[in-house]
């Protein structure tokens, strides 16, 4: 993976999720907070894992602060977070 | 069919997911002014997902991409192309070099991402140059498919106020509307800014439609449902445009060769007229009976 730096996508709005990603060692540890938590908590998990994996993302702290967003939402902000990190954008 | 374009900031997902129930023709995914520069490349990527994701449900999708002499044009024809919008809009468009120039852009992403679908462009004339240019931009390439007038920008360019009456901006929608039919394109009207006037986005919309164009843009979903029953054929044209072709019908069968009706002779202008209001009330699920 390329190094990465601390970074951050999103907002707190209605529908929109904010995210933040640092580096990490030993894997990915996902903090979320939902007003959807019980509910779709794990889904969203998911989908924050399929997106890092997907960047080829191996050992990474992120931290969603889910204001009930899609999925496809939720997929944005954790991309452009990466992608800031790793300095793409 | 667009009598209605809705613009949708490109980063707000708020209005994104919800830009289909609208009730617009068009929605246009803003990424240029809607969208500060340190949020471009997050914009973007949501525009993306959303058009990758979300069911549009026969609305047109169109993106408001950034110009093509900004650092952004090629990062956003690149994430933006793959998901197949139906236009881009191209800001600060002010000569055809300038628009041959995304064409050409367009087509390398388009031939290097191994798309199929060619996406039309609708170059934004919103400057003194462009309203100037605005036939030879029209008639550029066959990629351009309208023309869309941007009065904010331009009112700034011409050193002018802005009203609600629009009499700084008379010359450049007549100029765009005769480029745009010489050349063969559709025309698209400038937002009325005033959200919470609803007689005034009336009267714009009527205007901008007595003068030609083919719809009108918006920036607030309260002017939509305006704009379209504007934008639509009342039952009175849709009545008379049958009758139009009934009366051709039986000139036809009678061999007659000029016809009158209601004592009006019908010419060619008259009957395409006619089948062009006909087709959009056949567009719009009108049938003849409702119109009886």
């Amino acid at each position: 993976m390329d190094s990465l730096r601390p970074a951050s996508a999103g907002t707190l709005e209605s529908s929109d999720a904010y995210v933040e990603i640092e580096p990490s060692e030993g894997g990915i540890q996902i903090h979320l907070e939902s007003v959807v938590l019980e509910r779709f908590g794990e889904a969203i998990r998911e989908t924050v894992q399929e997106v890092l994996e997907e960047l080829h993302v191996a050992d990474a702290c992120v931290r969603v602060v889910d204001r009930g967003a899609l999925d496809c939402v939720i997929r944005a902000r954790v991309e452009t977070a990466v992608r800031r990190g790793r300095g793409e954008c | 069919m667009r009598r209605s374009m809705l613009f949708l900031p490109g980063n707000n997902p708020n209005m994104l997911i919800n830009g289909s129930c609208l009730g617009a023709d068009a929605v246009i995914f803003d990424l240029e002014d809607a969208v500060s520069p340190a949020e471009k490349d997050a914009a973007r990527i949501l525009v993306r997902n959303t058009m990758r994701y979300m069911d549009f449900r026969g609305c047109e999708r169109i993106v408001r991409v950034n110009a093509v002499d900004t650092p952004y044009f090629a990062a956003d024809l690149e994430a933006i192309l793959p998901e197949g919008p139906d236009m881009l809009l191209l800001p600060k468009a002010g000569t055809a070099a300038e628009v041959q120039a995304a064409d050409a852009a367009m087509t390398q992403a388009e031939e290097r991402l191994g798309l199929q679908k060619r996406a039309a462009l609708m170059p934004l004339i919103e400057t003194a140059l462009g309203v100037e240019n605005a036939f030879a931009i029209a008639a550029c390439c066959p990629r351009v498919e309208a023309l869309f007038l941007g009065a904010e920008d331009l009112t700034a360019d011409l050193q002018c106020k802005r009203t609600k009456g629009g009499r700084e901006i008379e010359y450049a929608r007549t100029r765009l509307v005769m480029a745009a039919r010489a050349a063969g394109t559709e025309v698209y009207d400038t937002p009325f800014t005033d959200v919470n006037d609803d007689e005034g986005i009336e009267a714009d919309a009527a205007l901008a439609k007595a003068l030609g164009f083919s719809g009108k843009s918006s920036i607030s979903p309260r002017h939509v449902e305006v704009i379209n029953r504007v934008f639509s054929p009342s039952p009175e044209e849709i009545r008379y445009a049958y009758e139009v072709m009934d009366a051709i019908a039986e000139a036809k069968a009678q061999g007659k060769g000029a016809i009158a009706l209601h004592g009006k002779m019908v010419d060619a202008p008259i009957v395409s007229r006619a089948q062009r209001t006909i087709a959009m009330a056949q567009a719009l699920g009108i049938s003849r009976e409702v119109t009886a």
